[in-house]
């Protein structure tokens, strides 16, 4: 535990000395910003309407203001995930230090397992930014709480799919640029696997919906932790981390 | 300490070290020579763990570096070719998380970092990133890294690549300091460097071990110093002090026999010709004289072969080194 928490924090440390971190941390609260800021606008217009109809419903904060503004947040690490994940294996293998790690007395796991974490916790870092809108919600509003902390736990567990995937890339290539670029198209395919669901046969469709990122978020953004779910999200990422495991090793035998 | 045994590694069809065995004892200062290609950084990497051989295997303080991998990692410490630096660190971080990585106790990790600086004379350069370190710093924190543990083993790829003439008698000066308590393999392709810090040498050509030997034998070799292969039928008679007595020889070994035919190899002092000598006093002894040819030209073969293909091979080492 000692040895997986040394490389996560070596990671950690690595994007913060480099100006990655503040860069994807910075754009990604823009971008963020951007969508909340619109969102609200929506809302806002939403919530006169219903009130100009009189019917005495209100729109609900949850649904219809918090829950767009995750799934525009996901969206946004689509885009920045694979940045963080690039670098991760490409650049000791460029650079050379993954003789350093290798011939430490560490198990590949080890050092896996380490990277995943460092990359999460940047992951989280990232994401932890939009609870000052939440916090901003909370006191101006009066949002459900459950919803908002399953959707956080759904979104770190999407995070981690992502991150075990980039990792697999990383790991596969020497060039920073490769790795990017195809986890940058994996993540999209992912994402948009299903949208082919309905004009297939109904196997087919219910594998493609399966396999969708997307699909398997949107319970807990309703506030519902559906066992399925986090089946699904922690046996892809065991599944990334132990493919990743299998390319470190191949990478070794082959020189 | 190290034992490799028969040990091969392909990559794809190219065979990068081919059945390559050698041992070498606690304390002992092993020379790994060759030009670049030879499979010195193959080897070296085996020893670390770094890839898994082929076949043969690998002991390193008693442990199989493929089937006990941590135990013999623990054990050893590691110069690669190009010192593995994380540039965005500063020394001490780095040698602190390498400490960490290594299995140092927490409560010793700062004494031993402060030991490895202190000895590699990187101290000064403690706060300073990783990245902005001259060559010759960089090959230094790389040698303090490899320190950091105390390890049984050293093994350390080209250590003084880089650096300039006084950084290199220093870590020369380190590397046989060290020798006592470490048992060092350290790989050149520079001959003076062996004789000076090396108590044995491995000469690797094109993933072969062509010689093993002492650097003096080895470089009285090289030098043309006067050897002489010299197999007679002495036919009863005892040939060596025959041969030993003659005016000019140093030295006269057996080195094989065979139905009376006796081998020698016949040393002499540089720039004597004995051969003259050799054979008129195996005439006078009425033995048979089956050959005698001059030893140099072998051992000379091999290094000028090894020292042509290191310009010759340089642009097609490629990726494996």
């Amino acid at each position: 535990m000692n040895n997986i928490l040394a490389i996560a924090n070596k990671e950690l440390r690595g994007y913060f000395a480099s100006p990655i971190a503040y860069i994807v941390i910075g754009l990604f609260a823009l971008a963020y910003g951007y969508f909340f800021y619109a969102l609200v606008l929506y809302f806002e217009r939403t919530t006169m309407q219903m009130a100009g109809m009189g019917a005495g419903a209100s729109a609900n904060v949850n649904e219809q203001l918090i829950s767009p503004a995750f799934q525009n947040t996901m969206v946004v690490f689509l885009f920045i995930l694979p940045m963080v994940t690039m670098r991760t294996y490409a650049e000791e293998k460029r650079s050379g230090t993954i003789e350093l790690l290798l011939t430490a007395p560490l198990t590949d796991f080890q050092i896996i397992m380490g990277k995943f974490l460092g990359a999460m916790a940047l992951f989280a870092s990232m994401l932890a930014v939009t609870l000052i809108h939440i916090g901003i919600l909370f006191a101006i509003g009066n949002p459900e709480p459950l919803p908002i902390l399953t959707s956080y736990i759904g979104m770190l567990l999407m995070g981690g799919c992502f991150i075990a995937v980039g990792l697999l890339i990383s790991s596969m290539t020497r060039n920073q640029i490769v790795a990017g670029m195809v986890t940058f198209i994996v993540f999209l395919m992912l994402w948009v696997i299903d949208w082919i669901a309905l004009f297939v046969n109904p196997t087919a469709s219910a594998v493609l919906n399966y396999l969708s990122f997307t699909q398997h978020l949107s319970d807990f953004m309703r506030g519902v932790i559906d066992t399925k779910h986090v089946v699904y999200y922690l046996s892809f990422i065991a599944f990334g981390l132990f493919l990743t495991a299998r390319s470190v090793d191949t990478e070794r035998w082959r020189g | 300490m190290i034992e490799v045994q028969h040990l091969t590694k392909r990559y794809g069809p190219f065979t990068a070290v081919d059945d390559v065995s050698f041992k070498v004892e606690r304390g002992e200062i092993l020379g790994f020579l060759g030009p670049n290609g030879a499979g010195k950084t193959t080897t070296m990497r085996v020893l670390t763990g770094y890839m898994p051989p082929t076949d043969g295997k690998a002991l390193v303080a008693g442990y199989d570096v493929t089937e006990q991998p941590l135990e013999a990692k623990r054990r050893t410490g590691y110069l690669p070719e190009t010192p593995p630096l994380y540039p965005e660190m500063t020394v001490s971080e780095y040698l602190m998380f390498c400490s960490r990585i290594k299995g140092v106790p927490r409560g010793d990790r700062k004494a031993r970092v402060a030991n490895a600086m202190e000895r590699t004379r990187v101290a000064d350069m403690a706060k300073r990133p990783c990245g902005q370190l001259s060559k010759g710093y960089r090959q230094r924190v790389g040698l303090a890294q490899a320190l950091l543990h105390n390890p049984d083993v050293l093994i350390l790829d080209e250590p003084t690549a880089g650096l300039d003439p006084k950084q290199i008698l220093e870590t020369r000066r380190l590397i046989k300091e060290l020798g006592g308590d470490h048992t060092i393999i350290l790989s050149t392709h520079i001959l003076p460097e062996v004789s000076q810090t090396c108590q044995r040498v491995v000469i690797i050509n094109k993933g072969r071990v062509v010689a093993v030997d002492t650097p003096d034998n080895l470089t009285a070799k090289l030098r043309g110093s006067e050897a002489m292969y010299v197999e007679i039928d002495a036919s009863g008679g005892n040939a060596q002090p025959v041969l030993a007595s003659l005016s000019g020889v140093t030295q006269v070994s057996e080195t094989s026999t065979r139905a009376g035919q006796v081998a020698f190899e016949v040393q002499s002092a540089q720039g004597r010709d004995v051969r003259r000598d050799i054979a008129a006093a195996i005439v006078r002894q009425g033995w048979g004289l089956l050959e005698l040819r001059p030893m140099r030209m072998s051992l000379e073969e091999i290094f000028l072969s090894l020292t042509t293909e290191d310009v010759a091979g340089a642009p097609a080492e490629g990726g494996h080194e």
